[in-house]
């Protein structure tokens, strides 16, 4: 995505984020269009989020979640998406499990393909969404130094979120155990760190990724208690730190895991702002898609 | 019959014959070879000009899928891709349902082969190391290479536990076999579905790192001078091995290596498309890793070219990439990579590239030198290497179409091949 292609979403969204403001929260721009959500992996909130975009945006909707692959439920993905299409539906969300799924369908099918998380590779609407929360924040997005620690190696947020800023002309750092920063991830511009309290004292905002408790337990870092004690995000690391660092958490979170209480709901939390953004990037995302030509 | 080859350019590095010259053929036979014989009544003269007569090559890397897996490849369709391809001998791996891990399954192979085309195309079965290619108990291996199994892979499955891998090695030094090692450290590529590098890091997938090859070909190179026995890295793919292997030559270890053209030809970089077809084992690896091929290919290091041909429907295909089975058919494209890439950049003589498809292999397997004299039956592939040609995938004599290749312009391909008093044209 070029920074135009970026500029243009993040404006549009700011009139729907006005729209979410108003006693009646609904437009017409998606009337007579229908929009399957088809959810491969458990998602509440992205899945809520896009469903009230649509319905927002008056679209009909459908939907399903399943947390089993198309493979062990015995029907193609290729099948399972051309069915649906079948019935005449205008544009496919869809979460998978599989990196690069979606860029798949979009080959077997013709309606319009939106990526809402495919495996570790990308979830382009939430890095959307984090970069208008903090534009919305800053006032811009050019010249901030963005941290994002956790699992960076299975992490589509990160990616995503790399990809975006860097377009957008932020300075990003990653920070995590060597064990779960993926290789050569240096090529893309980014600073590595692996303690964080070096990285601290240098960002204006920090994205803390959710831990996998159950990720191939203890082979990749030994435990969730050490985890915590050598990255979690507590307050009074934050004061260590002195510096008011913005935090900014993808959900759900793993409460005093990878992020403590106090740190998670304290001021400087954009958590629940960046939920509410969300909405806002998922309309102006579907609206950009639906009314071009 | 008399076939008639007029004006090709047989070039034999078994007697060091480099010539343009004329050969008949009766039944299969070389009746005369040498100046231009005319044409008489009752034979079929055949122009090739320009073309090259070649030792019959032989893929010793081919996964025929019979018995078990038909509706990918049969016997019969992989012996004709290997025939259009411009291979007169196939080495067909383990990996079938049932494995190749009983005499009664040699005898079928051969049996289903002596059918194909006339018995065209030779194949030589590879049989397992061990029961159901399982890593735990040895397959009957005096059995199995008493019916004609040329050498000992799990393929697919690398035979991970090192006493087995080391009792394997002593039994079959006994009738002179090698042992073919698909090198994989398996825990450390376990889900893993591409190259871990940048390209993995971007994509998001679960990426096998090249030192799982590294370390497993180091381990076997211990084993395999410890026992004194025969050695083979099937489909090497990293700079590291092809540096291991190079010093365990250098020291005079009995240890060769193979690369297949995809590995020499595409990065990792491919698979960017989330194409399936860029989905191999061992994966498409990096430009160093190429680099580092190329200069074994020009050095010895790596004796042999082979296609690890490896038929996949077109439904297993279309699938999304982490679940897609690994493997791409090679056979028919072989010779157009190989020319186009090796050739043709200089990095390998016509001479060299015929002692990588014919004369090394048979070599590393013990079978006899192809003699190409009057009175010896004809063993020959016959290509050009000039013509240019678009890969089109869904005109492959395999029943199998999964090849990242399609669209690809090559220079060079087979013409034709005749072996066993058969000849087919391509």
């Amino acid at each position: 995505m070029s920074k135009a292609d970026i500029q243009l979403i993040l404006d549009t969204a700011m009139s729907f984020r006005e729209v979410l403001e108003r006693p009646i929260k609904k437009v017409p721009p998606l009337t007579g269009k229908t929009i399957a959500n088809m959810f491969f992996e458990n998602s509440t909130r992205t899945r809520f989020s896009f469903e009230l975009a649509e319905r927002r945006l008056s679209a009909d909707v459908l939907g399903f979640q399943s947390s089993s692959t198309s493979v062990s439920k015995g029907e193609t993905l290729k099948d399972t998406a051309r069915n649906i299409e079948a019935m005449k539906v205008d544009m496919v969300v869809m979460r998978h499990s599989a990196s690069g799924a979606p860029h798949y369908l979009s080959q077997v099918i013709n309606a319009n393909v939106i990526n809402a998380g495919d495996g570790s590779h990308e979830h382009p609407t939430q890095a959307l969404l984090d970069m208008y929360t903090i534009r919305e924040k800053f006032g811009k997005l050019e010249g901030l130094h963005v941290g994002i620690v956790g699992d960076i190696a299975h992490s589509r947020v990160a990616r995503s979120n790399i990809y975006g800023l860097k377009t957008m002309g932020a300075k990003i750092s990653v920070c995590g155990p060597a064990t779960l920063i993926p290789k050569e991830i240096e090529q893309l511009g980014v600073e590595v760190y692996h303690h964080i309290d070096d990285l601290l004292p240098q960002v204006d905002v920090l994205n803390v990724l959710r831990i996998q408790l159950e990720r191939d337990a203890g082979r990749l870092f030994p435990s969730i208690r050490e985890y915590h004690n050598y990255y979690g995000i507590t307050r009074q690391r934050l004061d260590r730190a002195k510096r008011a660092v913005t935090i900014m958490h993808p959900g759900p979170i793993n409460r005093d895991v990878e992020i403590s209480a106090d740190v998670a709901d304290s001021e400087h939390s954009l958590i629940l702002q960046q939920v509410l953004n969300g909405v806002a990037i998922r309309m102006a995302v579907l609206y950009l898609l639906a009314t071009r030509n | 019959m008399k076939l008639l080859l007029k004006g090709g350019r047989l070039i034999d590095p078994a007697s060091g014959r480099d010539e343009v010259l004329d050969m008949l053929l009766i039944d299969g036979r070389i009746e005369k070879m040498g100046k231009p014989i005319p044409t008489a009544t009752g034979m079929e003269a055949i122009e090739l000009k320009g073309k090259i007569i070649a030792p019959g090559f032989i893929d010793m890397h081919v996964h025929l899928r019979e018995p078990g897996f038909e509706y990918k490849e049969t016997i019969l369709t992989g012996c004709t891709s290997a025939a259009a391809g411009g291979f007169t001998a196939v080495c067909c791996m383990p990996n079938t349902n049932p494995a190749i891990d009983d005499e009664s399954v040699v005898r079928f192979i051969q049996s289903k082969a002596k059918a194909a085309l006339n018995g065209l195309v030779d194949v030589h079965p590879v049989a397992a190391v061990t029961k159901g290619r399982k890593g735990e108990h040895l397959a009957p291996m005096a059995e199995l290479a008493e019916a004609g199994a040329v050498a000992f892979t799990d393929d697919g499955d690398p035979v991970h536990d090192a006493e087995i891998m080391r009792r394997a090695l002593e039994y079959a030094a006994m009738f002179n076999k090698p042992i073919i090692q698909h090198a994989q450290d398996l825990p450390m590529t376990k889900g893993g579905v591409m190259n871990e590098g940048l390209a993995s890091t971007e994509l998001g997938l679960a990426g096998m790192p090249s030192i799982a090859e590294d370390v497993m070909v180091a381990r076997d190179i211990s084993l395999a001078e410890y026992t004194g026995t025969q050695y083979h890295v099937a489909h090497m793919s990293t700079a590291g091995a092809t540096e291991l292997v190079r010093k365990a030559k250098a020291r005079g270890l009995r240890v060769s290596s193979e690369v297949t053209p995809h590995h020499f030809t595409l990065t990792d970089d491919a698979v960017r498309t989330f194409d399936t077809n860029t989905k191999m084992n061992p994966p498409l690896r990096t430009r160093e890793d190429i680099e580092s091929i190329l200069k074994g290919l020009q050095d010895g290091t790596i004796d042999v070219i082979a296609t690890d041909h490896a038929p996949h429907s077109y439904d297993e295909k279309q699938v999304e990439f982490p679940v897609a089975p690994f493997g791409i058919v090679g056979l028919e494209t072989a010779i157009g990579l190989s020319v186009t890439e090796l050739v043709n950049k200089g990095i390998l003589s016509v001479n060299q590239l015929i002692e990588k498809f014919s004369v090394n292999p048979r070599r590393i397997l013990h079978l006899p030198t192809i003699k190409i004299a009057e009175g010896e039956m004809a063993n020959l592939t016959i290509f050009d290497p000039l013509v240019e040609w678009v890969v089109d995938p869904t005109a492959f004599k395999s029943r199998s179409k999964n090849s990242p290749f399609g669209g690809v312009k090559l220079r060079g391909r087979s013409v034709g091949v005749i072996n066993n008093g058969q000849v087919y044209w391509s």
